[in-house]
């Protein structure tokens, strides 16, 4: 447009020319880029994968399926076996959604239902900035305020009531250490809050208010409302709500390392210290020395990432199946 | 008569239960930041931004460790972010009808909530034992692994809201497809790209698994990419493990420094987002 007219027309159309075949070669060279950078993404799934795999192999192949269901770890003698870190992983997660999962849903229930719209926003967000708490505070907090807050309020407490109680009572068992597998568990609880709260509460939103309001005009109180209409409605998308709060809570690392108490060993006594995967990676990993220490470690980190890879795809999953739904 | 009393009871008590949880959420937050105001606020003196980490027994600053988190979150923010939009760019622009396309979001949906320290572990394997030493390279590498899949979702979320009548408009005045995306695209999803990076970086500076073996640590100042450096988290994560009184209340300090940093970046992420929903 700001070209000057100099020449006749054959000579603009030649100006077009070299133009427009310029354009296409930046067009393509862009194109070509954004889809590199898109299959990006698989190569690097790909290239974690083949680490992994490359580095545990020494170990995987040395010793076979023992690995996973021996329970010593011994550098000295180099004997190892994941089996206490994998226990460690399971219980501390499912100790932080047995917990986590009602408060959150209490959560969703008070921000959808009960809260006055201009406290949505606010409690909305606060509830958020959990998850933005890098997880190293949660474990300096946990070591230093919580651990000994525990030790002294809460674990005295159930081991003087629930450890008395014949089949589970073992589970309470032992003096109140503060560190240890429950400690890990609750705080996990709190971290895994906020990716639980955010998906349930924007699922509920989804419910068509036609529904609700039928059954309010049944007669139906608020909590009916939620157990019968709200939560069959989006039962799929709350389970993979939970699901991402349990991937969450399965690869969570520093937190951890600072409040389980790292010993690898499996005991009754939730109460008492165990270890879990990450944070056996974060404690020995820098100070492993012999290629089967190193290894082993690795091999642990190939299984936590199996792990978390089929809870999160299956949360993934569940998650497209409703949105599919609400799209169409 | 009796029914009706008992459903109205058990609605106040689950409505009344449902207030607590949320009152405890809000608890956890405040204790949290408490706990770091009144244990770190007494160490952010002048000395910790002037000072390199002491040995223990003596006073000292987190000078290097702030550096090099700086440093490594920059390194791996320049890395990640033309990547992450990239990629965005080719879902959100270019993969219409393709079938990869869905696979690549998925895949980067549990890359984005898988367990950080594997990527430490990635990059250990392709990075470190390749080079033979530890290095802030290579932390920058693992952080920038961390920044993609923040960025290229926010990026994607972004370019899909943006009214296709702008795309057609300047197709129609015979702009070629890239100066549609970059002209236009961009310039009207700019607001959502700062966003994400903010988020990218939030998230990003707080990470302590994937530095533990890739940048490893450093008592000293050090400008040296290629070699070992200081940074905050680690030290926080060293110091506060350590029994020596003057190392954890460095700790606090540095605690809370990088919890203020990260939350204002939440925050003012989530200003700019609303502030977007509201003019549309």
């Amino acid at each position: 447009m700001t070209t000057q007219i100099v020449g006749g027309r054959k000579q603009l159309q030649a100006e077009y020319l070299r133009w427009a075949s310029r354009q296409r070669v930046l067009d393509a060279a862009f194109r070509g880029a954004a889809t590199f950078f898109g299959l990006f993404v698989l190569l690097l799934l790909g290239g974690v994968i083949f680490a992994l795999v490359d580095g545990a192999w020494p170990a995987l192949s040395h010793f076979g399926f023992d690995f996973v269901t021996s329970e010593s770890w011994n550098p000295v003698t180099e004997k190892f076996g994941a089996r206490a870190p994998i226990y460690g992983t399971v219980v501390t997660s499912l100790i932080a959604m047995a917990i986590g999962l009602p408060i959150s849903f209490g959560i969703a229930i008070f921000i959808t239902e009960l809260c006055p719209g201009w406290l949505r926003r606010p409690i909305g967000t606060a509830i958020e900035l959990l998850a933005g708490i890098p997880s190293i505070i949660y474990g300096i907090w946990g070591l230093f305020v919580f651990a000994p807050f525990l030790q002294s309020t809460l674990q005295p407490f159930l081991i003087a009531t629930l450890g008395e109680v014949p089949l589970i009572g073992g589970l309470f068992a032992g003096p109140p250490l503060g560190i240890g597998v429950f400690t890990a568990g609750l705080i996990l609880s709190i971290m895994v809050l906020p990716f639980i709260t955010a998906v349930m509460r924007d699922v509920f939103m989804t419910v068509p208010p036609m529904l609700k309001e039928s059954a309010y005009g049944l007669g139906c109180t608020t909590w009916e409302v939620v157990w019968r209409v709200v939560l069959p409605y989006t039962r799929v998308g709350v389970v993979g709500g939970v699901m991402l709060g349990l991937g969450r809570a399965l690869g969570e690392t520093m937190a951890v390392t600072f409040v389980i108490g790292n010993a690898h060993r499996i005991q009754n006594s939730i109460l008492a210290p165990g270890t879990t995967i990450s944070a056996a990676l974060a404690n020995e990993f820098t100070e492993a020395v012999g290629d089967l220490y190193l290894s082993s470690l690795i091999a642990l980190g190939f299984i936590l990432f199996v792990i978390t890879f089929f809870v999160l795809s299956f949360a993934k999953l569940l998650l497209l199946r409703l949105e599919r739904r609400s799209g169409s | 008569m009796d029914l009706y009393r008992r459903r109205r009871t058990r609605n106040a008590v689950v409505l009344t239960l449902s207030f607590f949880a949320t009152a405890l959420g809000l608890f956890w937050l405040c204790a949290i930041l408490w706990t770091l105001l009144s244990n770190g606020l007494s160490a952010i003196t002048l000395d910790l931004f002037t000072q390199n980490t002491p040995p223990p027994g003596s006073k000292g600053g987190l000078l290097n460790a702030i550096y090099g988190s700086v440093l490594m979150t920059a390194i791996a923010t320049a890395i990640g972010t033309p990547i992450g939009i990239l990629a965005g760019t080719f879902l959100a622009e270019y993969s219409r009808g393709s079938r990869i396309a869905p696979v690549i979001r998925f895949i980067n949906d549990i890359l984005l909530s898988a367990p950080s320290i594997i990527v430490g572990l990635f990059v250990y394997e392709v990075v470190v034992l390749r080079m033979g030493h530890f290095s802030a390279w290579a932390g920058a590498m693992a952080l920038a692994i961390i920044v993609v899949p923040v960025v290229l979702r926010t990026t994607e979320d972004m370019l899909r809201l943006v009214p296709n009548a702008l795309r057609e408009a300047a197709a129609a005045l015979g702009t070629p497809q890239w100066q549609i995306v970059v002209r236009i695209c961009y310039r009207a999803a700019m607001q959502g790209f700062v966003t994400g990076v903010m988020l990218a970086v939030a998230r990003v500076s707080g990470e302590t698994a994937p530095l533990l073996f890739t940048a490893l640590n450093n008592q000293f100042w050090s400008s040296n990419l290629n070699a070992p450096m200081a940074n905050l988290p680690v030290v926080i994560f060293q110091f506060a493990m350590s029994p020596y009184a003057d190392w954890q209340s460095l700790a606090w300090g540095g605690a809370l420094l990088i919890s203020v940093v990260i939350l204002l970046l939440n925050i003012a992420a989530r200003a700019a987002t609303s502030g977007k929903r509201e003019n549309q």
